[in-house]
């Protein structure tokens, strides 16, 4: 099962005879994925040669999705046309939009997520790694040799490279699937959506939330959590020593005033019964710890 | 990026919004004359971007040129919590009858922006919001369809807003959209004893990430041609901290903070995350430096310049998880860099993911008697901290 993406999945990538896409769509197929085609109108009919297959360039992700049945997008369009993409691939029906690309303008990131909300697309990102159901699908940039094999983990969080580490501290114990939500104020795959999902997964037995400062989805998702979620959830959240005022690396993560303290967020989640690791290796040793009084079966 | 008051004020102008006259100078013997032309009493604001400015004495009366001059050079170089005053804005005063308050937001948990009205204006927003939560209208705005007529109207009704209100609340949103701003806030929004709503005082917050289609913010403050613009790649912001300016030349993703242990890593997340775990072995982080995925021996040797151009840093903790970017590359990098930057301070390594043992392989050859390696982050974290300490 796993959520959002499984062997099932069938993906286009837009921006596929980009560099970005280029080597991103060889890591993708080395880990199994179904890479199904390329999107890009002005490269339309070519095809790409990778080890595993040949990938076709459709001029527009209907066509692609008319040729292969593809049912996700991973997007590697650079910000000037990055919205133009997301909606053509919200038109032609697509049902998962993972938006790479980092430095989309929130004007044009509103724009997009008001226009899949009416539509029936889920955008996950922008600014993010996108997501790996291992052993399964890999839709993004996420390394998929950190953890290669399916497990009983889910894992949520805003950050790329907290998700490599968890996953690298947590390899022999394996995901389901993890999903970076991105980094920027606005996504399209919240906290919550993840934590729903990972909810009604059989194949999820304990959930990993990592958040950072910024906004108030850490809170929101404490708030669903103490209400809806049956399974063991493991938080961490990054960022208690960043000054006010100041964005850290990742466009959304600022604390403005008092609010989007990582101290805030850590309490919330606490007050929701989450154990909060204060270290990423602390966070995988409670896990382990949970697992162990689970008596191995999550 | 946060815009200076003067620039915010252009921005409404030039959207249809009234705006008092006013000109701006930065020094004290600029003042009269420009007191002179706005008809002799004036209002002299120091322009800094941070609130509290009237309550600082940031925001005087002069009730002549003269008294323009002398207020000016009260005003001008003094320090409101933490900001220099470089310049003041002198504006022709208007006689009030009433005080609004409106603006634009992003509202993050919503994905949308959302209009924030009232009709108790000229107060931090936020205590009217505390006080009397009732007197704070607060409704969304669907991006599709804008801030129309009929929106402006329930805007302006639902706080209780004359609706001589709605063709600014339109004009506003204008500024939000075409100018890319993630907030637009006028407070006070006054209406004149003769009849007319003006924009008193305003603060606008662009999207760094729409700078590619923006011309005119490319240039730095004080620069010619350009004063749109708060700091970042291209310009430089005299307010920014010197070392944040040189990293900023160097397009590095930098953060000074006031510790001892400086930092690099790779990725937002894990930065974020190194600083806290150094702060949580007693020590504290000297700055954020995230050198992203591609980590090449230039951009490695320009972050350990500038973090090693910190006096206040005692040893360098460099985190690297090798997710995409394989690690022998990243010791290449640090390898490369030694040859171009002078270690004077302890450095220590974590490298760990893919090609982690290559790249420790290679540093441990190079054997640079300054540079020791750690098996795990937070093992890294307390050698850094105690390295700082001894040193």
């Amino acid at each position: 099962m796993a959520i959002f993406l499984t062997k099932e999945s069938k993906i286009l990538v837009q921006g596929l005879t980009g560099a970005e896409g280029m080597k991103h769509t060889r890591r993708m197929l080395a880990a199994g994925t179904d890479v199904v085609g390329g999107v890009n109108p002005r490269k339309a009919g070519r095809d790409v040669d990778f080890d595993q297959r040949t990938v076709p360039v459709f001029g527009s992700v209907r066509a692609g999705i008319e040729a292969t049945g593809a049912d996700v997008t991973v997007v590697f369009v650079p910000p000037p046309f990055a919205k133009a993409a997301v909606i053509e691939a919200v038109d032609a029906g697509i049902g998962l939009a993972v938006v790479i690309t980092e430095g989309i303008p929130v004007h044009d990131a509103v724009a997009f997520h008001a226009y899949a909300k009416k539509r029936d697309t889920r955008i996950i990102g922008p600014n993010c790694p996108g997501l790996i159901s291992p052993g399964q699908s890999n839709a993004g940039i996420i390394p998929a040799d950190i953890a290669a094999k399916p497990g009983r983990i889910g894992l949520v969080s805003k950050s790329g490279t907290l998700t490599y580490q968890l996953m690298y501290e947590l390899r022999e114990t394996r995901f389901s699937t993890a999903v970076g939500i991105g980094g920027d104020p606005v996504v399209g795959t919240t906290h919550i959506d993840c934590l729903a999902a990972f909810e009604a997964d059989p194949d999820t037995g304990l959930i990993v939330l990592i958040g950072e400062i910024g906004g108030d989805a850490e809170e929101r998702a404490a708030a669903y959590v103490a209400e809806h979620v049956t399974k063991p959830v493991v938080g961490y959240v990054a960022g208690f020593t960043a000054p006010e005022g100041k964005t850290m690396g990742h466009a959304g993560a600022i604390v403005s005033g008092s609010s989007g303290t990582a101290e805030a967020k850590k309490k919330a989640l606490e007050a929701a019964g989450v154990r909060v690791g204060s270290t990423p290796s602390e966070t995988a040793r409670l896990v382990l710890d949970r697992l162990g009084k689970a008596g191995g079966t999550a | 990026m946060d815009l200076f008051e003067h620039q915010a004020r252009e921005l409404f102008a030039e959207h249809g919004i009234a705006v008092p006259d006013a000109e701006v100078v930065r020094r004290p013997a600029d003042a009269r004359g420009a007191a002179e032309r706005l008809g002799g009493r004036v209002v002299v604001k120091a322009q800094v971007r941070t609130g509290g400015r009237g309550k600082a004495g940031g925001v005087r009366l002069a009730a002549d040129p003269v008294a323009a001059e002398l207020t000016a050079r009260q005003i001008l170089g003094m320090d409101i919590k933490g900001h220099r005053v470089r310049a003041v804005m002198l504006a022709r005063p208007v006689d009030i009858e009433a005080e609004f308050y409106v603006s634009y937001v992003l509202d993050r948990a919503a994905g949308t922006f959302l209009a924030i009205a009232s009709a108790e204006g000229g107060m931090e927003i936020e205590e009217v919001a505390a006080t009397r939560p009732e007197a704070v209208a607060r409704i969304p705005v669907d991006p599709a369809e804008g801030v129309t007529e009929a929106k402006a109207a329930e805007i302006a009704a639902a706080a209780g807003l004359p609706p001589a209100v709605v063709p600014v609340l339109r004009a506003l949103w204008r500024v939000l959209v075409r100018e890319d701003a993630l907030l637009v806030e006028v407070n006070p929004l006054v209406r004149t004893t003769n009849g007319l709503i003006v924009a008193l005082d305003g603060k606008v917050t662009l999207d760094g990430n729409a700078r590619f289609r923006h011309e005119r913010w490319a240039g730095g403050e004080g620069e010619a041609g350009g004063e749109r613009q708060g700091g970042g790649e291209g310009g430089v912001d005299p307010d920014m901290d010197p070392l944040e300016a040189a990293a900023a030349a160097k397009r590095l993703n930098y953060v000074k903070l006031d510790g001892e242990v400086g930092v690099i890593g790779n990725g937002a997340g894990l930065v974020m995350s190194t600083l806290d775990v150094v702060a949580g072995c007693g020590a504290r982080p000297a700055n954020f430096l995230d050198i992203g995925g591609g980590a090449s021996a230039q951009v490695m040797a320009d972050g350990l310049g500038v973090i090693l151009s910190d006096p206040a840093v005692r040893s360098v903790f460099v985190n690297v998880f090798g997710g995409i970017t394989a690690c022998d590359a990243v010791a290449d990098g640090i390898v490369r860099a030694l040859e171009s930057v002078t270690l004077t301070r302890p450095l220590v390594v974590r490298l760990d993911g893919n090609n982690a043992a290559r790249g420790r392989a290679i540093l441990a050859e190079r054997a640079h008697p300054l540079v020791e390696q750690a098996d795990t982050m937070d093992g890294a974290a307390r050698r850094a901290a105690a390295l700082a300490h001894a040193g």
